[in-house]
């Protein structure tokens, strides 16, 4: 079951990638993301990762991809990409740059693969040592993530106000 | 269970999909959901790695890299709602405010920006 399971859920991952690269319409695009994220959930969960797939699914699918929605309904950004195109020279590039960068990732792969045998110790699985790990050994990086969260808020506040005089 | 090596494939191949959509489109949201896309790629690799090596340290990195990937798209989202304010326009392919645009602002008069579009 669990080859079957994955080659499903990669296929369905690659093809809404895929999807969000090639559709023209944004909205479109963000909907594929949305079923990309869930597939990477997914396979989260395959992993024994629970905690990262509950957490990619509300975090990303549900507050991220709600901000991107939130956005392209604001801008509306409906006829896209017509006109001269002033980066041509980029887009032709851009597959064989692709192709040339995803067969060196494989091959890196495929060296790791054809390396030395996976250790074969019981993976940690569940929330308790995620949960564990974050409030001992990467305690300090937990706090900084709120600091860095509240910037963000902050920031974020300054850029959308609307200047005044 | 299939081998973790297929992981870092599909992780591989996402993130190239990623590459390309960065190159390929010229709207900075579909740029910005493509970055996402790389992000993804990386955190499966992560988990990936984490499981072969049977520690949960490789989730605790995933779950950093999702708290800033947070911060970064609610301050990404804003910058472009700010360009798209003082252009009225997303697709130049430059981001550069030109010339013509930030002259009519002041001409305008310094206050309102030049777009009723606003959050």
């Amino acid at each position: 079951m669990g080859p079957v399971a994955f080659v499903l859920i990669a296929g369905v991952a690659v093809g809404s990638a895929l999807g969000l690269v090639f559709k023209r319409n944004p909205i479109h695009g963000a909907l594929f993301l949305v079923v990309n994220l869930g597939s990477v959930a997914a396979l989260y969960l395959t992993l024994g990762a629970q905690f990262l797939a509950a957490a990619q699914v509300i975090v990303y699918a549900g507050a991220i991809m709600v901000l991107f929605v939130f956005a392209i309904m604001v801008l509306i950004p409906g006829k896209e990409e017509t006109g001269p195109d002033p980066r041509r020279a980029y887009r032709v590039l851009a597959l064989p740059v692709g192709a040339v960068l995803l067969a060196l990732l494989v091959a890196v792969v495929a060296a790791g693969a054809r390396g030395r045998a996976p250790a074969a110790t019981a993976a940690p699985d569940g929330v308790e040592a995620i949960a564990r790990l974050l409030f001992t050994d990467y305690l300090f990086p937990f706090e900084l993530t709120s600091v860095l969260l509240l910037a963000a808020m902050v920031g974020v506040i300054l850029l959308s106000r609307r200047r005044e005089g | 269970m299939a081998p973790e090596s297929w992981y870092l494939a599909l992780s591989a191949v996402l993130f190239c999909i990623g590459v390309v959509g960065v190159i390929v489109r010229r709207n900075p949201l579909v740029i910005f959901m493509s970055i996402e896309v790389m992000l993804n790629a990386a955190n499966l690799a992560f988990v990936a790695f984490g499981h072969r090596l049977g520690t949960a340290d490789g989730q605790a990195v995933v779950f950093f890299v999702m708290a800033v990937a947070a911060a970064e798209v609610a301050v990404g989202l804003a910058i472009i709602v700010a360009i798209f304010r003082l252009r009225r326009r997303l697709f130049g392919g430059r981001f550069e405010p030109d010339a013509l645009v930030v002259r009519a602002a002041a001409r305008r008069g310094a206050g309102a920006p030049p777009c009723e579009a606003s959050i």
